[in-house]
């Protein structure tokens, strides 16, 4: 499952918002923090807000805060806000063998990647955000 | 006030009847079965435990130590938890899996491993929350025709 920018940049906002609840960063701020686009965060924290997920502080000071309940909220469930279905891969025709057999490999690389996504949440991200890296 | 221990004789009803509560399924030839390889036993290679709140069972995990499974020296393995739904979200899950996580390690194991169906989108939520994450090994199918 490749993640368009849209979705990459919306996983990277909740996840700075959801580790400092009390903070309200902007756009810009979160931006420059992650080296992405501004222009294009703000578009994507738009898309959070109508979703109930973040909320938009107006006035001095204001900016971005996590409104979301970290403990139900899954990587899925940002990521479904974005991503369109997955259609068929151009070289997957259906109605050919390889297109057919090319395809159930591919679907079985995106359920395995779908059930990884579903089965983090934010609070277990927020977890493997503060834990040591193993290498 | 919530009690993690052995898993007794006496258990082994309530055991049956939380895994008829949570799967619908009855099995209780299998879990008479599973406490006679794992219950009552000292060493902390397997473990059968109840997670008991004023006397009643409202969960257990069942585990032990695996050595060269799959080439893999050894490590615990958890092949059940479960607690009762009405007792989720207060921690009886996360000191089941605390307990016999800490049994393994008395066992000189280092790793801790455990299989589940990738739709069981609760329990893997679960394991991931207490830090667990995808392993070396992929588990591979094919159903058998009768050819």
């Amino acid at each position: 499952m490749k993640l368009q920018k849209a979705t990459l940049f919306a996983l990277i906002a909740v996840l700075d918002l959801a580790a400092d609840p009390q903070a309200q960063p902007s756009a810009l701020e979160i931006a420059e923090r992650h080296g992405i686009s501004a222009h294009h965060l703000a578009k994507v924290l738009r898309t959070l807000g109508r979703a109930g997920i973040v909320d938009a502080v107006r006035g001095v000071g204001g900016g971005y805060r996590f409104i979301g309940n970290p403990k139900r909220l899954t990587l899925m469930d940002i990521i479904a806000l974005f991503e369109p279905p997955r259609a068929a891969p151009p070289a997957a025709r259906p109605g050919t063998g390889a297109g057919e057999a090319l395809l159930r490999v591919l679907n079985e690389i995106d359920e395995h990647a779908a059930a990884t996504f579903r089965s983090i949440t934010l609070s277990t991200m927020l977890k493997l955000m503060r834990a040591p890296v193993r290498t | 006030m919530l009690h993690i221990r052995p898993a007794a004789p006496d258990d082994l009803p309530c055991v049956i009847a939380l895994d008829r509560e949570v799967t619908g399924q009855e099995k209780s030839e299998y879990w008479r079965d599973v406490y006679a390889r794992f219950g009552g036993r000292s060493d902390d290679r397997r473990s059968f435990l109840v997670a008991a709140i004023d006397g009643r069972v409202e969960g257990f995990v069942i585990g032990e130590v695996r050595a060269w499974e799959f080439g893999a020296p050894p490590c615990g393995w958890i092949f059940a938890i479960q607690v009762r739904p009405c007792c989720r979200q207060g921690g009886v899950g996360t000191k089941l899996f605390e307990a016999v996580r800490d049994r393994f390690r008395a066992a000189g194991v280092d790793r801790l491993r455990t299989m589940l169906a990738r739709d069981n989108t609760l329990i893997l939520s679960f394991f991931r929350s207490q830090g667990m994450m995808a392993g070396p090994f992929v588990e591979l199918e094919m159903e058998l025709d009768g050819q």
